[in-house]
């Protein structure tokens, strides 16, 4: 089977690539960038450990064809902190311990993210519905949410109730 | 998963002509159908024709009233047109119960439609709006109603080379109001045990002049039930008149027994989740004048 060669945006850089026309968006970012801070979880869109950023929308990277990509413009765990900087997201998962294994945080982040660049001050039951596509086996949720809760309090620079 | 071949055809002729030269070939929108089935093997197309770079294909366009919404426009997208989410809240609605927000980033109703699973949450909703699908295919395109678009689980009228390019909703009537809900046993992430959605329009004295009820999960396609419809035509939406309705969406029912709920329940339940949706879309249709 020949290979397609795809060109599209990766985490702000200009990304070239070859790919077998059935390979996916997660594929081609472990695989072939070696951007493995996305996880592949159940491989059928019903967990989120695969979610990436597609032209703004967040998306599980396991149902999208690399060969979709082209011209579009993805954007991984990897672009989420600036340098040594972490987000305010990555820093409430920090803080609150809003994590265990950690195999599910990335796809966490992203999407937490994506909420609050969408809504920056979301209730309780907003942050959950978001965030029910992202399954986690190890927290029990109530320490992500409140990550996000206080994420989205720093980020609107409220002062987070200690 | 062994590799297809990959298409992205600008215009419908083209992909027309590459389903129609390749009888396993399949249509790519949102993906969150069929590459699931790719990746389980249920499926192993020999090609894939991504739709989405045809111009047209994504977006909703309003005509008079109406709304044309391209066969690969995601469900999110319907909640940012404020008007469709005036005109059809039903529609709008059940498009985002289906999966998480990122499955319907991607996922379609045109998908959702075509992949003919009878629990399908927009489906209902859209055959009680009314709905029509524009269908393009070697003979040129066909119209069909929402509701003649399944025969089966997994199985359409589609011909070979055909594929859904529009879903046509009508304008909102004067009066008219339409509603949607599912039963789950969870709030989030999960696939109907019963849907039901209703439209409907009543006068200025209250009295309904037009109703159409349609049910999923409860039989082998999504069904438009006339007879609950009828039932309620004529009615302010009395007792009687409301038993004779789900009385006839429960001998309408036909559904089969299984880890999600039994026949039984789901027959009862299609009764009691009509009379919610007939006083949602009649609330509705009350506030529309």
């Amino acid at each position: 089977m020949s290979k397609m060669f795809v060109t599209a945006t990766v985490n702000g850089d200009s990304a070239e690539f070859l790919c077998d026309p059935g390979a996916t968006l997660l594929d081609v970012l472990r695989d072939t960038m070696g951007l493995t801070g996305t996880k592949e979880g159940c491989g059928s869109g019903d967990c989120g450990a695969c979610t990436v950023m597609l032209d703004g929308e967040m998306v599980c990277s396991c149902l999208v064809l690399a060969a979709e990509t082209e011209g579009r413009q993805v954007s991984t765990i990897e672009a989420v902190a600036e340098g040594s900087d972490l987000h305010p997201v990555q820093r409430q998962f920090l803080e609150h311990g809003a994590l265990q294994c950690g195999f599910c945080t990335p796809g966490f982040i992203v999407a937490s993210k994506a909420l609050l660049d969408h809504n920056p001050n979301p209730s309780e039951s907003e942050v959950r519905y978001w965030l029910a596509g992202n399954l986690c086996r190890c927290t029990g949720y109530d320490k992500i949410v409140r990550a996000v809760l206080d994420a989205a309090a720093e980020m609107r620079q409220e002062r987070i109730p200690a | 998963m062994p590799s297809p071949v990959f298409h992205a055809p600008q215009t419908v002729d083209q992909a027309v002509a590459l389903l129609g030269a390749d009888p396993s070939a399949r249509v790519l929108s949102g993906g969150t159908d069929l590459i699931v089935q790719m990746r389980s093997q249920r499926i192993s197309p020999s090609a894939i024709v991504d739709v989405k770079r045809i111009a047209g294909m994504s977006g909703i366009r309003e005509q008079g009233g109406s709304f044309i919404i391209g066969a690969a426009t995601p469900c999110t997208a319907l909640k940012e047109n404020k008007a469709l989410v005036t005109a059809w809240p039903g529609v709008v609605e059940a498009a985002n119960l289906i999966g998480s927000v990122q499955v319907r980033n991607r996922a379609t109703m045109a998908g959702n439609l075509c992949n003919a699973s009878p629990a399908a949450d927009s489906v209902p909703a859209l055959v009680a709006a009314g709905a029509t699908c524009l269908i393009a295919g070697p003979g040129g395109t066909r119209e069909v109603a929402a509701e003649k678009v399944t025969t089966g689980p997994g199985r359409t009228t589609l011909a070979p080379g055909e594929f859904v390019v529009e879903i046509r909703l009508p304008a909102r009537p004067a009066g008219g109001g339409d509603a949607y809900l599912r039963s789950i046993p969870r709030t989030e992430m999960d696939i109907a045990v019963v849907g039901a959605a209703a439209a409907l329009v009543i006068d200025a004295s209250g009295t309904c002049t037009a109703a159409r009820i349609s049910l999923g999960a409860v039989a082998p396609t999504v069904l438009l039930v006339e007879a609950a419809g009828a039932a309620l035509i004529g009615s302010t939406f009395d007792e009687a008149a409301m038993e004779r309705m789900a009385d006839a969406v429960r001998v309408a029912c036909s559904p089969i027994d299984d880890k999600r709920g039994t026949a039984v329940y789901r027959i009862a339940m299609a009764g009691i989740l009509a009379r919610r949706v007939v006083e949602i879309a009649r609330s509705r249709a009350g506030e529309f004048k």
